[in-house]
């Protein structure tokens, strides 16, 4: 308990002091500071449930889903506060944002990250829904941070999509308190997710299967499924690079854990009836199209951020179907890809800051020679790229393999849908790719002050990991595996 | 089944305000004028927090009553005042806008209203007491407020239309499960007042921008193949 209050307050604490610093040197260090004690707050807490199993008191539950997924958070959170120091400092002296903006942009980093903690740790399906609103709230204004009319414009549409998106949610979430309150045998319902568990057996799987897609459609738009898709590339295009890599890795992890967890409830109430897969069915449908579609609108990018923000709904799109897939293995391959996504995603939109600054824009056409330049960039870039293509060294070929057989077991058509989707994303990733790190380096290029450590830990964990899992990491997928569906995969 | 002449009279008069509630989304659908849609908008605020107060009465629920009160403080006073506060800033007050394709607006609206009910059958069906009616109406006013999103161009009224998908929603709550519980009720209360202000922000950072508040003119950020920036 200790250590979850650690872990809420600290980014409390902080958001509010560091709206109130002005010296953007303080402030950088202050953010880093904030975001290592949340790290080792989780750190903590997650030795704390590995030794007792799970935690649930009055208003969180902790168990082995969302305590992976915590680490994962404050440790993205770190490495991307980071790299945001430097490369906000840039970023100010280049006359982008002011004083004022730079001192909302601490604090909304930190209130950020206690919204993404506050919608894991929460045990109630409301206050989920009120966290990941106000992690729409948190982020829209730095979107806008650079008040440039592109900026503003995907700011306004980010607002309204995921807030129209995010009410039919609520909507969903209504229709489930109304199906918890009238269950057999449950006199005092309540939103508690691990009390409607226990119970989902008995909520009337009509009202649950509508509920549930509301809540798909509310999520789904949170995680950039295809058709609600169209808020993400622009919020990623045209915020600061930071808030790309915090948005893809961690928001969209965040919205697709909600619809996991509520996806555990329909399928309980659904058991006993005659369509007992709808939920997974949904997802299946839903995640393809935006596999599918997000592979091809890879091709016909000229923003750098804005193809990797459809990479983004690529990768979400593939762990949907495979959530919906269901079963130990697919459910494994879809946690572990969870992770290495995250973390090769935000070392590439870190990357990507850099790339930007050395060439001065963020036009693919523009961006050339970057290896000559600086090689450290280059290797960085193209390092990440075949990391997130899925090349066998890494761990994302790991959990694509793991996702394919998995696919190949149950349902083999699919199994064509899938590669030639991987095939198209590669093909376009690396068409693009090619020329920005080998080309011929404008006259005058000049390296930028880069700091590449948060991306060399991340791309040699992600590296370690396709070699090898760690016993004590496979274990805790194992047993996230066992909690979402019921059998052990290890 | 239950007929009309069998509710008490408090029971009745939730109905209609429910009916009510329902009326005003159309109002804002057709209002071509900003202030009074947002006069139409905070009747709705208060209507609602009317509502919330007769099922707080009749269930008597002691949390309803608090969150009676939150609605009306925030649906019916604050927000419209900013609004209010807003339109003057920018010189809005005589904005007039002309509803495109009126009718056809209206028909649609019409649907929106039946395809709701037929949704809600199944929830219907459940034993529900005098609310039944309510949850049907409260989808009807989130797709309505939908609508108006769609429909209208102009940044107020995107901002009145999300926000009566808000009052949808709490609709839903109070008639569907009597609220929810406080803290998330207290939860989503501070996220819509946090919206709220957002808005203001943007309404000043959009006119800066581009010189109104239609968001039609933001148009940069297609899928652009012959782009250079």
């Amino acid at each position: 308990m200790n250590m979850l209050a650690w872990l809420l307050l600290t980014p409390v604490a902080s958001a509010c002091v560091l709206a109130m610093v002005r010296s953007l040197h303080a402030a950088g260090w202050m953010n880093v500071t904030a975001s290592l004690v949340t790290l080792v707050a989780s750190v903590l807490l997650a030795i704390q449930v590995a030794g007792s199993g799970e935690i649930v008191s009055a208003y969180f539950l902790i168990d082995a889903f969302n305590v992976y997924l915590i680490v994962l958070t404050s440790f993205v959170g770190l490495t991307t506060a980071i790299f945001s120091r430097p490369y906000m400092a840039y970023v100010h002296e280049t006359g982008m944002t002011d004083t004022r903006g730079l001192r909302l942009y601490h604090a909304m980093y930190q209130a950020f990250m206690f919204t993404m903690l506050l919608a894991l740790t929460t045990d109630n399906i409301g206050v989920l829904w009120v966290a990941v609103e106000g992690a729409t709230l948190a982020t829209v204004l730095l979107v806008s941070l650079y008040r440039t009319p592109e900026a503003i414009e995907a700011a306004w549409k980010y607002f309204i999509l995921c807030g129209v998106g995010i009410a039919l949610a609520l909507f969903g979430t209504v229709l489930l308190y109304f199906a918890a309150q009238h269950s057999d045998g449950w006199s005092d319902a309540s939103l508690a997710w691990s009390e409607l568990y226990q119970h989902s057996a008995g909520l009337e799987p009509v009202v649950t299967s509508l509920a549930f897609v509301f809540l798909l459609v509310g999520y789904g738009t949170k995680v950039g499924l295809v058709p609600m898709h169209q808020w993400l590339p622009d919020a990623h295009s045209e915020g600061p690079t930071p808030m790309s890599a915090v948005l893809s890795g961690l928001l969209l992890n965040v919205a697709l854990y909600a619809i996991v967890r509520i996806k555990m409830l329909v399928d309980g109430s659904m058991a006993g009836t005659g369509t007992p897969q709808l939920a997974g069915w949904l997802l299946m449908g839903f995640g393809l199209t935006s596999f599918l579609v997000a592979s091809l609108f890879l091709h016909r990018q000229r923003d750098i951020k804005r193809m990797f923000s459809y990479s983004s709904i690529e990768h979400m799109g593939l762990m949907t179907f495979a959530f919906g897939l269901g079963g130990p293995l697919a459910t494994f391959g879809a946690l572990l890809h969870m992770l290495v996504h995250s973390l090769t995603k935000s070392a590439i939109f870190v990357t990507v800051g850099h790339a930007a600054h050395i060439a001065g824009t963020q036009n693919i056409d523009n961006i050339r020679g970057l290896i000559r330049t600086q090689p450290a960039v280059g290797w960085g870039l193209l390092l990440g790229v075949a990391a997130i293509a899925g090349f066998p060294p890494f761990g994302v070929f790991t959990s694509e393999f793991l996702l394919l057989t998995a696919t190949m077991d149950s349902q083999p058509w699919f199994t064509v849908a899938l590669l030639s989707g991987l095939a198209i994303a590669f093909a376009g990733l690396f068409r693009h790719l090619h020329p920005m790190v080998y080309g011929v380096a404008p006259e005058g290029q000049v390296p930028v002050p880069a700091n590449m450590i948060p991306v060399a830990i991340h791309l040699l964990i992600v590296l370690v990991l396709g070699f090898a899992i760690p016993d004590v990491l496979a274990g805790w997928i194992d047993r996230a595996t066992l909690l979402i569906t019921g059998a052990h995969w290890l | 089944m239950n007929v009309a002449s069998e509710l008490s009279l408090l029971q009745q008069t939730v109905l209609i305000a429910a009916a009510l509630v329902l009326f005003l989304s159309f109002v804002l659908l057709a209002q071509p004028r900003l202030l009074a849609a947002i006069r139409a908008f905070a009747w709705q605020g208060g209507l609602l927090a009317l509502i919330t107060g007769l099922v707080a009465t009749v269930n008597a629920e002691a949390h309803l009553f608090v969150s009676a009160l939150l609605t009306l403080a925030l649906k019916a006073i604050l927000i419209p005042w900013m609004l209010h506060r807003l339109t003057r800033r920018l010189e809005l007050e005589r904005h007039l806008e002309a509803v495109k394709h009126a009718a056809f607006v209206q028909i649609v609206a019409v649907a929106l209203v039946l395809f709701s009910y037929w949704l809600v059958l199944p929830i219907i069906q459940q034993d529900l007491g005098f609310t039944r009616n309510i949850v049907a109406v409260s989808l009807a006013v989130v797709l309505l407020g939908l609508w108006v999103m769609i429909t209208r161009q102009q940044a107020v009224f995107q901002v009145l239309g999300f926000m009566s998908i808000e009052n949808g929603l709490f609709l839903a709550a109070v008639s569907a499960t009597e609220g929810m519980p406080l803290v998330v009720e207290l939860g989503i209360a501070f996220d819509v007042l946090v919206a709220m202000v957002l808005f203001g922000v943007f309404f000043l950072r959009i006119h800066n921008s581009i010189d109104s508040l239609d968001v039609d003119r933001l148009n940069r950020l297609h899928e652009r193949l012959e782009d250079s920036r």
